[in-house]
């Protein structure tokens, strides 16, 4: 074992993990956070706590994380490198890691314009690649990305996100390779809704060998109704839904279209346990939390396993 | 080229309102190039000016010059022996000139007329786009040609990010996605191999982060 990562003793055992996502509130409220993972708690392995979600700002990642992990859950810091040049980006690792915090995942960050302060500065010292390269170079050489010695090198467990839909797609397989290359552990992908292409992405990784030295899990987002999908449709960038997940939520009337998109997170958890390469799922109800137990189960993933 | 385009008229004539006598200057370089602040644009902004003070009924006398370039203490120095009549400067030149005529003329206002914006060129009539973000270590021979730290929202190094869509950039579908291009540069080239080798955390010290920079060279100083 390279870390102490509760998230890397159970792909390493070769079963399928689960994490999900808590998104922090837009208020100094703990209780929101401990609601969550009190919630998550039993259904998941990890719970990711995200940074400044479409760039908004909400209670830090590293804050919940120690919330989280206080309720004995294990937390996966997100951090985006749109708001922290590489000294506070080690700096939080290494707070981080002070908490017994030890995976991460690497993200270069949506964009400030997306957010309400869109007027801000951004940062954007290291791109997502040199983020894993150093939190890398700090876990295997134990020394800072400049160079020094450090006294105690936090061990993280690092993740990263791929998306397989975004374009130019002949090169997202090689993204994907440089990611390994810069020393990644598991990948969390984006939310898939259109399985063909996720399948073909797949094959292509398996080709490259690519499953072989990381563990990818597949993201899943469960439809709340057609506004959702339409929205994620047209809105979101980089995000690929297809006319059959909206024809499929047109089909049934409108209180019934969330239970619909539940099942149909489920039909694809059930599906995607057969593909090669895909070693666990990341569930991402987007503030819609209090679903994930019902995906989870019905999705045949309970009980969760016991590592120590 | 340095690209700018003039502020909004309002803003300059409330910049110049405290002002009786006024010596507006363009620059016959860049700024004439993109429209900005050549001898037309002086020429009109003045007209404007003057028009303005004229409604609001306050003096205000206007002397036009264009000179060479104002971004060099030679040329500069070409308004020395009338700039005493004048309480401010406008400056239509970029804002490097505005700066020049405050070191020069410690005494005198210097006002920009214009916002400086960036360093690109000329994409089709009345069109210019960014290029280049000065970052002092150019590393075009490993992008195709194109700069990823100019023309990524998010000048990230090492590829797309995930919003990367059908060639757009995910800030804005106007704005080309830098890494699409750079990426089918590289197709085209024949070079896509290039793509795997993993660009380091770059050495921003030569871009701003260094402090401001300078240039010395030696063999043509006096
Ligand atoms: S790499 Fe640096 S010098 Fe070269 S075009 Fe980009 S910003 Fe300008
Ligand atoms: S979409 Fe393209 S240009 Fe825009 S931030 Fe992402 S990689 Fe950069």
């Amino acid at each position: 074992m390279k870390t102490e990562s509760k998230l890397e003793k159970i792909l390493e055992s070769g079963q399928l993990a689960v994490t999900s996502e808590a998104g922090p509130p837009r208020g100094a409220e703990p209780e929101v956070i401990r609601k969550k993972g009190e919630m998550l708690k039993k259904f998941v392995d990890c719970c990711n706590v995200t940074d400044n979600q479409t760039a908004m700002v909400r209670v830090c990642s590293l804050a919940s994380c120690i919330i989280l992990k206080e309720l004995g859950i294990s937390p996966i810091l997100q951090m985006t490198a749109r708001d922290r040049n590489r000294l506070a980006i080690q700096a939080d690792i290494l707070g981080a890691y002070a908490f017994g915090i030890n995976t991460m995942l690497c993200l270069t960050g949506d964009h400030q314009s997306f957010g309400d302060h869109p007027t801000a500065a951004n940062v954007f010292d290291l791109d997502s690649i040199q983020m894993i390269q150093g939190v890398h170079k700090i876990r295997e050489e134990g020394t800072f990305m400049g160079g020094a010695k450090m006294t105690v090198a936090p061990k993280m467990y690092i993740g990263a996100a791929a998306n397989p839909f975004a374009d130019p797609f002949e090169l997202r397989v090689m993204r994907l390779a440089k990611k390994v290359a810069a020393g990644v552990d598991f990948i969390q992908t984006q939310c898939i809704f259109n399985l063909d292409k996720f399948a073909k992405w797949m094959q292509m990784v398996c080709d490259e060998g690519l499953d072989q030295k990381v563990h990818i899990l597949a993201g899943i987002t469960p439809m709340k109704g057609l506004g959702m999908a339409r929205y994620m449709k047209n809105k979101v960038p980089g995000m690929d839904v297809p006319d059959e997940v909206i024809n499929r939520l047109k089909g049934v009337p409108k209180e019934k279209q969330a239970d619909e998109g539940i099942t149909m997170a489920v039909e694809q958890i059930q599906q995607l346990k057969e593909m090669k390469g895909v070693h666990g799922f990341h569930i991402m109800a987007i503030e819609w939390e209090e679903k994930v137990p019902e995906i989870v189960e019905r999705a045949g993933l309970l009980p969760r396993p016991q590592v120590d | 080229m340095i690209v700018a385009e003039q502020k909004p008229l309002k803003e300059i004539i409330n910049m110049v309102s405290p002002f009786k006598k006024l010596l507006i200057v363009g620059c016959n370089e860049c700024v004439t190039v993109c429209h900005a602040g050549g001898r037309k644009e002086v020429e009109q902004l003045a007209a404007a000016l003057s028009m303005a003070a004229q409604k609001d009924g306050r003096p205000l006398e206007i002397k036009e010059v264009t000179l060479e370039r104002c971004c060099d203490p030679e040329y500069i120095e070409q308004v020395r022996p009338f700039i005493d009549q004048y309480e401010a400067v406008l400056s239509c030149a970029c804002s490097v000139g505005t700066q020049y005529f405050a070191d020069t003329y410690p005494t005198k206002w210097a006002l920009p007329a214009l916002n400086t914006s960036f360093m690109g060129g000329s994409l089709a009539q009345g069109i210019w786009a960014e290029r280049c973000a000065g970052c002092g270590n150019c590393i075009l021979h490993e992008t195709g040609g194109i700069c990823p730290i100019a023309r990524c929202s998010k000048r990230m190094l090492n590829g797309p990010c995930g919003g990367s869509t059908g060639g757009h950039c995910e800030v804005n579908p106007d704005i080309p996605c830098g890494w699409q291009l750079i990426w089918d540069r590289l197709v085209a080239l024949g070079r896509i191999p290039d793509y795997a080798k993993i660009m380091a955390a770059k050495d921003w010290n030569t871009s701003r982060d260094g402090g401001p920079r300078k240039i010395v060279r030696e063999d043509l100083t006096i």
